[in-house]
């Protein structure tokens, strides 16, 4: 297997992706179906908070089942902000309303990682299933607290009819220019993790997923690394949160429920743990499935589309028996097969014998 | 006891319920020495390691570190000031290389890991101290090699090198010949004899011939208690430790150099 080549593929791959991506509105534009425009925003933001899971499921190993409660809280911010704004009543009698984006996106950061940094150092106390029950724990008490604030309408949530404030020309009732904002967070993201998660930091996370034992014999104090990377993780799920509500228009405690948390981990595995494109690729995945598979399916058979999750079920299975990384693995294993031949961009000296192949171990 | 006790414990004892496991063990590592620690199975041997390296909680009894009292210290603190360990049983980064095994034991002893942006395994310092210690071990042309693809004998010598790399004060070493055939045996047997004098060892060891050519100072441990302590002349002589611990006089250590 020529590794350069695989990485050539690879690359080659996801730029392609990317490529996508960054023309996606003016090819549904010229087709004339703005819808996908939001549609593709509203993925890219799930897709934020999924890799913002990733960076504790997959590089830390802890299942938190509790991701949604940071998306929601995120959410929060913008929504009781925007109440506050409207009335002009200060939030909880110290702090003025508002819809600047740039403090709200700021503000859902901060909330939602001081909210992880809380739970976090509890939660992390415990390992396996304790874990997942804490962390399932704690997002549904912040449910039904949601759910018992009257002043914000309780279960009903927060209608956010008006889109935050971005400074100068931008706009976020653009749909084009919100899509594009979006898109820049999450590369920007995804660049950022992939630095993270190889740094001395991502490498002490990662060995403490391996082997914990081992690391804190070798002297790495475990907690503090996970509990960083559990604040991490819900400041960006807050951001997503945050995001969210403008899509939407409308923030409520089902942004929090436990099957939303669940979501995100089925995208996480879906896409490929532990991978940096992964959870992008299994939030447009869902979603995609969730978008397409009801009408598919009706047009198959009618009426049959609200079972559409008989497709994914299985999906899931397979991808976790056979594909332990996900779609991502799908792609590095047709990037190292050469699943695409590609032509020699250089073209190969005269006399240069052939690159051997290696064999595999 | 003396002063330059780089590792000291005094009076540790461990309860499981109403079973003692270990009853007011005192031992002593000194700077540079090699302190073996034998005894049967169940004799409190895994629970010292434990107690020493802060895995398990002594019920009494107290832990020195190069004078400093650790005993309330967690097991990563303790590496921190200079504890290592190797485990009995073969506990490396399966998914990690060679050398990565190596630096991230070397990325543990250098500070904390609050650095959120150099990529880790392209850190010129960290890379050429473990491509040291590799190479110290024998592993150096195994370098990229994952962990988990090595033979037995080599990840032993692996967490050699993970001790290694960390300049440690004092290194424990938990059965490091466990599992190896006789010919990786003599390999570990002459590794540990280059590194003796240089660095102060204690060994937890079932291999009576290692114990008695490397050793330095020999502590015979029996149902939770030392019965015996000394040079291994002095122990090979000591007629408890012979009744206790050694059977009858063809089990004899090292009498006629047979296992």
């Amino acid at each position: 297997m020529d590794e350069a080549a695989t990485r050539r593929r690879r690359r080659l791959i996801y730029g392609g992706l990317v490529g996508f991506l960054l023309v996606l509105p003016l090819l549904a534009e010229a087709a004339g179906q703005g819808f996908y425009i939001s549609f593709a925003t509203r993925v890219l933001i799930l897709a934020l908070a999924a890799s913002s899971l990733n960076l504790i499921l997959g590089y830390g190993g802890l299942v938190s089942f509790g991701h949604a409660a940071y998306v929601g809280i995120g959410g929060y911010v913008v929504g009781i902000a925007f109440v506050h704004a409207g009335d002009g009543t200060p939030i909880l009698g110290l702090l003025p309303g508002g819809t600047d984006a740039l403090v709200l996106l700021a503000a859902a950061m901060a909330v939602s990682g001081l909210v992880a940094a809380v739970i976090g150092a509890i939660c992390l106390r415990t390992r396996g299933v304790a874990f997942i029950m804490i962390t399932l724990a704690f997002a549904q008490m912040l449910f039904f607290f949601l759910v018992s604030l009257r002043r914000y309408n309780g279960e009903d949530g927060i209608a956010v009819w008006q889109r935050s404030t971005l400074p100068g020309p931008l706009d976020l009732n653009e749909p084009v220019q919100f899509y594009y904002l979006v898109l820049g967070l999450l590369l920007a993201l995804l660049y950022g993790l992939n630095r993270l998660v190889a740094s001395r930091f991502g490498r002490a996370l990662r060995a403490a997923r391996d082997n914990e034992g081992r690391a804190q014999a070798l002297g790495f104090s475990t907690f503090r690394y996970q509990l960083t990377a559990f604040v991490l993780a819900g400041a960006v799920a807050g951001l997503a949160g945050a995001l969210l509500v403008n899509a939407t228009g409308f923030v409520a405690p089902s942004y929090l429920h436990w099957t939303r948390s669940g979501d995100l981990i089925v995208m996480v595995v879906l896409g490929g743990m532990g991978t940096i494109a992964g959870p992008t690729l299994g939030a447009a995945a869902l979603m995609g499935m969730e978008e397409f598979l009801p009408e598919l399916i009706d047009a198959l058979h009618d009426g049959a589309g609200d079972y559409w999750k008989i497709v994914l079920g299985p999906l899931l299975i397979v991808i976790v028996l056979f594909a332990r990384r996900g779609l991502a693995g799908v792609i590095e294993a047709a990037a190292g097969a050469g699943a695409l031949r590609l032509p020699r961009l250089i073209p190969r000296r005269p006399g240069q014998p052939p690159r051997r192949r290696r064999t595999r171990r | 006891m003396t002063a330059d006790a780089v590792l000291r414990a005094q009076g540790l004892t461990k309860r499981y319920g109403g079973l003692v496991a270990n009853d007011r063990i005192d031992l002593d590592v000194r700077a540079g020495e090699i302190h073996a620690v034998i005894g049967p199975n169940g004799a409190g041997k895994t629970t010292l390691i434990g107690q020493l390296t802060g895995a398990v909680r002594a019920n009494a009894g107290r832990v020195h570190l190069a004078g400093r009292d650790v005993t309330a210290l967690s097991p990563a603190r303790r590496a921190r000031l200079g504890l290592a360990r190797s485990f009995q049983i073969t506990n490396v980064f399966a998914g990690f290389s060679a050398l990565e095994n190596v630096a991230v034991a070397a990325q543990a002893r250098a500070g904390h890991s609050f650095r959120f942006w150099a990529p880790a395994d392209r850190d010129a310092d960290l890379n050429a101290r473990a491509a040291d210690a590799l190479a110290q071990v024998g592993l150096g042309r195994l370098a990229d090699r994952p962990a988990g693809a090595l033979a037995h004998g080599q990840k032993r010598r692996l967490e050699i090198a993970m001790a290694l790399v960390q300049a440690p004060r004092v290194v424990l070493l938990d059965e490091p010949m466990a599992g190896t055939g006789p010919d990786e045996a003599a390999d570990l047997l002459a590794l540990l004899g280059q590194l003796k004098g240089r660095l102060a060892m204690l060994l937890v060891e079932h291999d009576m011939d290692a114990v008695f050519s490397l050793a330095d100072r020999i502590t015979v441990l029996v149902e939770g208690r030392v019965i015996s302590a000394g040079a291994p002349e002095a122990i090979r002589r000591d007629p408890a430790v012979r009744a206790a611990y050694l059977g009858t006089d063809e089990a004899a250590p090292g009498a006629a150099g047979a296992r």
